[in-house]
């Protein structure tokens, strides 16, 4: 059984179907491996905002995020896969948000969900509020919206699913996981006297390059 | 409830020393206050509180403004001779005033439903001299509210039983709701910048390659 996604060890497709039909079902060891994992992403249990209330309404029956296999909220970073920052990261909240995500087992993903998580939202111009997420955490998946509705949130996690049903095991594409040089921590920002230090982790996310006219 | 000359009167005799005045306020809520010098607020507090008439035992808010350095214009009558004759000639003159802070408390009347009586505290300065009584002895409610004001103003309230930051960490230097308080520089990402938000964001552009 081949553990790559090279096509020169890949069954033929004919004989796959022909074999299903006699109901013995073939498949690559990395598709079973995502399946299983994209099947049963447990998120932290925590909320940081109105974002929040979205959150739970998602998980609640009329939304039913159990569908997708991600109704179990684990209290404890340690037996979560997924962190939702579901709202605004005030400064002085950021570095708890960071040392929760290191403290979460590999592998592990980032929905940024809503408009102050991906980049401040309304208080985007304030002292004390961080200008998204991003600038400390991998995001895998941004949501927009003030409060995004559930079924955005359905859609970025459904997002997040094909991304890894899509990421390979070995290869120059693996996730970082399993990459021994990938970095498994990323540095907690400091209490500065008149900011946070550094203001962004420069290895995860720099400011666009944007063309100006004129 | 009495207007705010009577309780000043009423103060002043129950309270021996006490310096009052009564701050006008020209804004359609007419909403006069009653400026408290520091060294008397506690007793001026006390007093308001346990009043039989006025019972105001409860502070419902307690906040911070700042003055910058002004300049006031003032009329002022001047005798001149003019044409060989004195007569009364107004004229302006422009006073520096200099700038301090505030700490405002709104208190009102549980048990007589009334209020609010509004009571100032002003420091000499903005800078150094920014000391004030805490009312918290009175109003054990003023606590995280005075806590506050010393957070974003930098007011430091003496008697206050635990003057801590409460919203900001407390390694943090500045005061942030202070009019000359600079924030820090992160506008390096802003897609659509505008007002002194482009100004600042400008900051951050690239040079313009010319060729």
């Amino acid at each position: 059984m081949a553990s790559s996604g090279e096509a020169s060890v890949s069954m033929d497709e004919g004989l796959r179907n022909e074999l299903s039909k006699q109901g013995v079902f073939t498949v690559k060891l990395q598709d079973l491996y995502n399946w299983g994992r994209k099947s049963s992403v447990w998120p932290l249990q925590f909320g940081l905002a109105c974002c929040a209330i979205e959150m739970i309404a998602t998980t609640m029956s009329r939304y039913d995020l159990a569908r997708f296999g991600a109704e179990v909220f684990r209290p404890s970073p340690r037996q979560a896969d997924l962190m939702i920052v579901a709202g605004t990261v005030t400064k002085k909240m950021a570095p708890q948000v960071v040392r929760l995500f290191n403290q979460m087992p590999e592998p592990k993903y980032v929905i940024a969900m809503g408009a102050c998580a991906i980049s401040g939202g309304p208080f985007k111009q304030g002292y004390n509020v961080l200008k998204g997420i991003d600038r400390y955490l991998p995001v895998d998946v941004h949501i927009p919206g003030c409060p995004p509705r559930p079924e955005a949130l359905i859609e970025a996690f459904m997002t997040l699913q094909r991304k890894i049903d899509a990421q390979p095991l070995v290869g120059p594409d693996r996730p970082r996981y399993l990459d021994p040089n990938a970095p498994a921590e990323f540095p907690v920002p400091e209490y500065g006297e008149h900011d946070l230090e550094p203001s962004y982790n420069p290895e995860v996310w720099q400011p666009p390059k944007l063309v100006r006219a004129g | 409830m009495e207007t705010l000359e009577q309780i000043k009167s009423r103060i002043e005799a129950a309270v021996p020393g006490a310096r009052l005045e009564v701050i006008p306020n020209d804004s359609p809520a007419k909403q006069a206050s009653l400026l408290v010098d520091p060294t008397c607020a506690l007793d001026v507090a006390r007093f308001l509180r346990d009043d039989p008439q006025l019972q105001l035992d409860y502070a419902s808010n307690v906040t911070g403004v700042d003055w910058l350095d002004t300049a006031v214009k003032e009329k002022v009558k001047v005798k001149k001779v003019v044409d060989g004759a004195e007569k009364e000639v107004e004229e302006t003159v422009e006073k520096k005033r200099p700038g301090y802070l505030e700490a405002v408390y709104h208190l009102y009347s549980i048990a007589l439903k009334h209020g609010p009586v509004v009571l100032r505290q002003r420091t000499e300065n903005r800078t150094d001299k920014t000391h004030l009584a805490s009312l918290t002895p009175v109003y054990r409610g003023a606590e995280f509210q005075e806590r506050e004001a010393y957070d974003l103003y930098g007011l430091i309230f003496d008697g206050h039983p635990d003057l801590r930051r409460i919203l900001m960490w407390d390694g943090f230097k500045d005061f942030p709701m202070r009019k000359d308080y600079v924030e820090p520089d992160d506008y390096e990402y802003e897609p659509t910048p505008h007002d002194d938000v482009l100004e600042k964001a400008t900051r951050h552009y690239a040079p313009e390659v010319k060729i």
